[in-house]
């Protein structure tokens, strides 16, 4: 399946990827879909594990199962204000 | 009482006060509080700010600002939200976000505008990176619960 990969701030800087589509096997979680990114861009690895996933506009957990066509958005801390 | 005359978004032009007081004025409200976040100098180890540039996941950003508004009036009974958020650059001293709320009475009206910008600040999917006069610049990473 594939899923629509967006990247922000930080992340979207260091891989220079705004957004891009990730191609994973069905079924597969936001935390697989991460490990993906993190072998995809080696730059921003030491940045995922303060890294938040939103899955069609909703932060989603780590066992968040994605669907085909889902956008998945990778959120650094946020710092509005 | 009207949620659809709040005034809830991101905005690439300089944020407006008096504009912001107008559309959370109305007949029903004997209070308006207003917050304003501004960009400070910082100055640090020979370097100064110069300047904040805002970047958002608007579609998110948004939606998650529509969503604070509903929460906010689930607890207080309120008149009118403006909640706005600048994106770009936002120079020294000027406001990168406002909000105003008007209640009946100016206790509610101040607790519903800290709960509002207390969340903006934590949850919101917008981000800011400082612009630094030796010419660096740096994401500033925040301490928000995101869950």
């Amino acid at each position: 399946m594939k899923v629509r990969l967006r990247m922000f701030a930080v992340l979207r800087e260091r891989s220079g990827v705004t957004e891009t589509d990730i191609e994973l096997a069905d079924g597969a979680t936001v935390a697989v879909a991460m490990e993906e990114v993190g072998r995809r861009f080696a730059s921003v690895v030491d940045l995922l594990p303060r890294t938040a996933a939103a899955v069609n506009l909703c932060y989603a957990k780590p066992g968040t199962a994605l669907r085909d066509g889902d956008e998945l958005a990778l959120i650094p801390p946020v710092s509005g204000g | 009482m009207n949620q659809k005359e709040d005034v809830i978004g991101l905005q690439s032009t300089p944020l407006e006060v008096g504009a912001a007081i107008g559309a959370a004025s109305d007949g029903d409200s004997g209070a308006i509080a207003i917050f304003l976040g501004t960009t400070r100098r910082d100055p640090a180890a020979g370097r100064e700010v110069l300047a904040l540039h805002y970047e958002a996941y608007g579609e998110m950003a948004e939606a998650q600002m529509c969503q604070l508004a509903e929460e906010a009036r689930r607890r207080w009974r309120i008149s009118r939200i403006v909640m706005l958020h600048r994106i770009g650059r936002v120079d020294v001293g000027q406001p990168s976000v406002l909000i105003a709320v008007s209640t009946p009475h100016r206790a509610k009206a101040f607790e519903a505008c800290r709960f509002l910008i207390d969340r903006v600040k934590a949850e919101v999917t917008i981000w800011k990176k400082e612009i630094w006069s030796d010419r660096s610049s740096s994401w500033v990473e925040g301490h928000g619960r995101q869950s």
